[in-house]
C-alpha cells in the first residue's frame, strides 16, 4: 500500500526533477561534492593508516626499544684527542628490567660494531649486530636461505654470521654462498643465513634492523671487539665505550606494554641521570597515527560537512521555490482530497530523489578521487564498504533534514489561497 | 444516509432527502481592522440529487459557500452536516477524507497538474485513495469514455483544448465517484458553445444521480440547473425551483 504511492511519488519526482534538468544538476553539486569528499577522505585517509599500522606492526606492537644516545654535554666537551666519553645501556640494565618487571618476557641485547666485511672480492662497510637468538623472534624476519642463529650458536661462541637480503645480494652471495666464510676485520665467520630485511622500505618509523646488518652472536662480539670503539675524523680520534647498542623489550601483553615502558623510563631515570638512552614504543607510535588519522578526518570530516551544508541549504532554497512555483498544484491535491501528510511526503521524497541521485554521483566522483590520488601520487587508499554506507546515509538524510522544512511549508499552505495563486 | 437524532427540526434542518444541511454558518474574513462577513448567518439545505445554480453579484460571497460546502474551509460559526455527518469541527485530515470520498470539484480554471497526463490528472483522487494501479488505470480509461477522452489519456493539459481540459476536470472529479459535485463558474473561461456542451455533460450526470451545485453568474447557464439560490451580501436573497 504505502510502497505503491513511494514508488509513484520517486517516479513523480524524478519526472518533475528532469523537467528542469540543469537547476536540479545544479542543486545537487553541494551534495555531489560533499559525497565525493566523504568517500575520497575515508579512502585516502584509510589507505594512510594501514600503512603507518602495517609498518607499525612490523616493529612489533608488544616491544619496547631502548636505544643508547650519546649525551649532547659530552661532546662538548671532547677537547682532548684521547679522551673517551662513556655512555649508554648497560648489561646491568637488561638484569635489572628483567628482574624488576614481571611483565617482561624477553629482552634482547644488541651490541653494534661497524667493520667491513670482505667475501671473495666482494667488500661492504657491515654494522655487525651481535645479539642473541631471540633477536631474530621478536624483530621477526623471515629467514631467506639457511637458518638463524640458535642457543647453541651462543653458547659454542661459534663465529657465525647472518646476512641480510641486501647485505648478501652486495657480497653476491646466493645459497650456495652458505658455509663459505666471510671476513670481517681479522676474523673469519662462517655464513649460515640470509634474512629479510624491511629497513629502508620507506616510512619514517625506525626499525631496529638495518639494510648492511651482519648478525653474529653476542658473546662473540663482546669477545672480539670489546665495548671501545675508535672512530678517527679529521684531527682527532673519538673513543666511545658502549656496553650495549640497543635492548629490545618483549611484554608479554599489548596492555602492559605502556605501563612496563613507563616503568622502565623510572628506572633508567634513576640509573642514567645523563639520559643517555631512549625508548620508542612502536604501540605508543600507532597510538599516535591513530590520533593523527583522526585529526585527519576532522580537518576533512569538517571541509565535507561544510560543502554537505551548503548542498543542503541550495537543495533547501530550490525546493523553496519549488513549493511556490508549485503552489497550484499542491492547491490543487489538497482539494482533491490529499493529506497535509501526503503532501509533505511528496515534497521530502522529491528532496530525497535529488540528494541521493546527487549522492549517486559525488560516490561515483569519491571513488574515482582514489583511484587518481593512486596512481598520481603514489599514495595506497582503501575504500571501504563502510564508507559507502555512509555515503548512501548521508546523502538521504540531507534530503530529509532539508526538504522537511519546504515540505512542512507547502503542506501548510492554505488550499483556497493556493488554489488562486497564479 | 442516516439522519443524526434529535436534530433540530428548523426550516433547512436535515432530513432524509437532504444531502447538505447549512444552518446559521456565518465565515467572517478579518482584513486589517474591519470585519468582511462574507456569510452572513446562512441556512439552507440541498438536496440530493438537486442540480442547483448559486447566483449573485460579485462578492455576494458564492465562492465562499462552495468553499465550505466542499469542506475546503471551516466556518466562523454554524453548523455543517453533510450526509448526515458534522462536520464543522472534524480536523484537517478527516475533511480531506470527505473531500478525496464525497466531493468532486470543478473549478473556471480548470486547474489540472501540467506535468500530468490527461490519465494521471483523472487518476489523482484514485492515487490518495490508494487503489490499485491496474483498477485505477480502468476507472481512469472508464472515466474518460464517458467524457469521449479516450484519445487524449496520454496528452498533457496544455495540448488540449478548453472545453477538453474542463472535461479533464469534470473525469477526476467524477474518478472517485462522489455524490456531490462543486463547480465554481465551469464555464467561465469557455466560449458559449463549448460552455453548453460541460453544461449538457453535467445535466446528464445530474440526470444519473449526482448532486451539483454550480456557482455562475450567466443566466444562460443558470437555466440548465434545476434550482437557483440567488445571493446578496452573504444571505439568501431568493431561491427558485426548490423541492419543497
Ligand atoms: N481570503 C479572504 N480574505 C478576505 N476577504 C475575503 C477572502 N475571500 C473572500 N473575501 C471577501 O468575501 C466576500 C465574498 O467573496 P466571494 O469570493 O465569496 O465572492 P463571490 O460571490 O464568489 O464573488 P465573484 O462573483 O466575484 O466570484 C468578498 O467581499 C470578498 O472580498
Ligand atoms: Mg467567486
Amino acid at each position: 500500500m504505502m510502497t505503491r504511492r513511494v514508488y509513484r511519488s520517486i517516479r513523480l519526482g524524478l519526472k518533475t526533477l528532469t523537467l528542469h534538468k540543469l537547476r536540479s544538476f545544479l542543486t545537487m553539486l553541494g551534495v555531489v561534492f560533499g559525497v565525493a569528499s566523504v568517500v575520497a577522505m575515508l579512502a585516502v585517509g584509510e589507505g594512510a593508516s594501514r600503512e603507518a599500522l602495517d609498518q607499525i606492526r612490523k616493529l612489533g606492537s608488544t616491544n619496547i626499544m631502548l636505544t643508547s644516545v650519546k649525551p649532547v654535554e659530552t661532546e662538548a666537551r671532547t677537547v682532548s684527542p684521547w679522551s673517551m666519553s662513556m655512555y649508554g645501556l648497560l648489561y646491568e640494565d637488561q638484569r635489572r628490567a628483567q628482574e624488576a618487571f614481571a611483565t617482561i618476557r624477553r629482552t634482547v641485547p644488541v651490541k653494534i660494531i661497524r667493520k667491513e666485511g670482505r667475501l671473495g672480492a666482494r667488500k661492504l662497510d657491515l654494522r655487525i649486530v651481535g645479539t642473541t637468538p631471540d633477536w631474530f623472534d621478536l624483530v621477526r624476519r623471515d629467514v631467506i636461505a639457511g637458518r638463524a642463529l640458535t642457543a647453541r650458536d651462543a653458547e659454542r661462541r661459534a663465529s657465525l654470521v647472518v646476512l641480510t637480503e641486501f647485505g648478501a645480494r652486495r657480497l653476491l652471495a646466493t645459497e650456495q654462498t652458505i658455509g663459505h666464510t666471510l671476513r670481517i676485520g681479522g676474523e673469519y665467520y662462517e655464513v649460515i643465513g640470509i634474512v629479510q630485511s624491511e629497513a629502508g622500505q620507506g616510512g619514517a618509523m625506525q626499525t631496529p634492523d638495518q639494510q648492511i646488518d651482519a648478525y653474529i652472536p653476542i658473546e662473540v662480539a663482546r669477545e672480539r671487539y670489546g665495548d671501545i670503539s675508535q672512530i678517527v675524523t679529521s684531527g682527532s680520534i673519538l673513543r666511545e665505550s658502549v656496553e650495549l647498542h640497543q635492548l629490545i623489550v618483549e611484554v608479554d601483553q599489548v596492555e602492559h606494554v605502556e605501563a612496563t615502558a613507563a616503568g622502565l623510563e623510572s628506572m633508567l631515570r634513576r640509573f642514567h641521570p645523563r639520559m643517555d638512552y631512549r625508548i620508542s614504543v612502536p604501540l605508543g607510535l600507532l597510538r599516535e597515527a591513530e590520533a593523527t588519522k583522526r585529526r585527519f578526518n576532522i580537518v576533512l570530516g569538517s571541509i565535507a560537512g561544510i560543502s554537505l551544508l551548503v548542498g543542503g541549504i541550495g537543495i533547501m532554497n530550490i525546493m523553496l521555490a519549488s513549493v511556490t512555483e508549485r503552489t497550484r498544484e499542491i492547491g490543487i491535491r489538497r482539494a482533491v482530497g490529499a493529506k497535509r501528510s501526503q503532501i509533505i511526503t511528496q515534497f521530502l521524497i522529491e528532496t530525497t530523489v535529488l540528494s541521493t541521485t546527487g549522492g549517486a554521483v559525488g560516490l561515483a566522483l569519491g571513488l574515482t578521487i582514489p583511484w587518481i590520488i593512486e596512481l598520481a601520487a603514489d599514495m595506497p587508499t582503501v575504500v571501504t564498504g563502510y564508507s559507502l554506507v555512509l555515503a548512501v546515509g548521508i546523502s538521504l538524510s540531507v534530503g530529509l533534514v532539508f526538504g522537511i522544512y519546504p515540505a512542512r511549508h507547502a503542506a501548510n499552505l492554505d488550499p483556497i489561497e493556493a488554489l488562486r495563486h497564479e | 444516509m442516516t439522519q443524526p437524532v434529535g436534530a433540530p427540526s428548523a426550516r433547512g434542518m436535515p432530513n432524509g432527502a437532504d444531502l447538505v444541511c447549512l444552518e446559521d454558518i456565518t465565515k467572517i474574513y478579518q482584513v486589517g481592522d474591519t470585519e468582511v462577513r462574507a456569510l452572513d448567518g446562512l441556512t439552507v439545505s440541498f438536496q440530493r440529487g438537486s442540480f442547483w445554480a448559486i447566483m449573485g453579484p460579485s462578492g455576494s460571497g458564492k465562492s465562499t459557500l462552495l468553499n465550505l460546502l466542499g469542506c475546503l474551509d471551516r466556518p466562523t460559526a454554524g453548523r455543517y452536516v453533510l450526509e448526515g455527518q458534522d462536520v464543522a469541527d472534524l480536523d484537517d485530515n478527516a475533511l480531506s477524507t470527505i473531500r478525496l470520498r464525497h466531493i468532486g470539484f470543478i473549478f473556471q480554471s480548470f486547474n489540472l497538474i501540467p506535468q500530468l497526463t490527461v490519465r494521471e490528472n483523472i487518476e489523482l483522487p484514485l492515487f490518495y485513495l490508494d487503489w490499485n494501479p491496474d483498477r485505477s488505470r480502468a476507472r481512469a480509461e472508464e472515466t474518460a469514455a464517458r467524457l469521449g477522452l479516450s484519445d487524449r489519456l496520454n496528452h498533457r493539459p496544455a495540448e488540449l483544448s478548453g472545453g477538453q481540459q474542463q472535461r479533464v476536470a469534470i473525469a477526476r472529479a467524477l474518478a472517485a465517484n462522489p455524490n456531490m459535485l462543486l463547480a465554481d463558474e465551469p464555464t467561465g473561461n469557455l466560449d458559449s458553445a463549448t460552455g453548453a456542451q460541460i453544461m449538457a455533460v453535467l445535466t446528464e450526470l445530474n440526470q444519473q444521480g449526482k448532486t451539483i451545485i454550480m456557482v455562475t453568474h450567466e443566466t444562460d447557464i443558470a437555466r440548465h440547473a434545476r434550482q437557483r439560490l440567488h445571493m446578496r451580501d452573504g444571505r439568501i436573497d431568493s431561491m427558485e425551483g426548490a423541492a419543497a
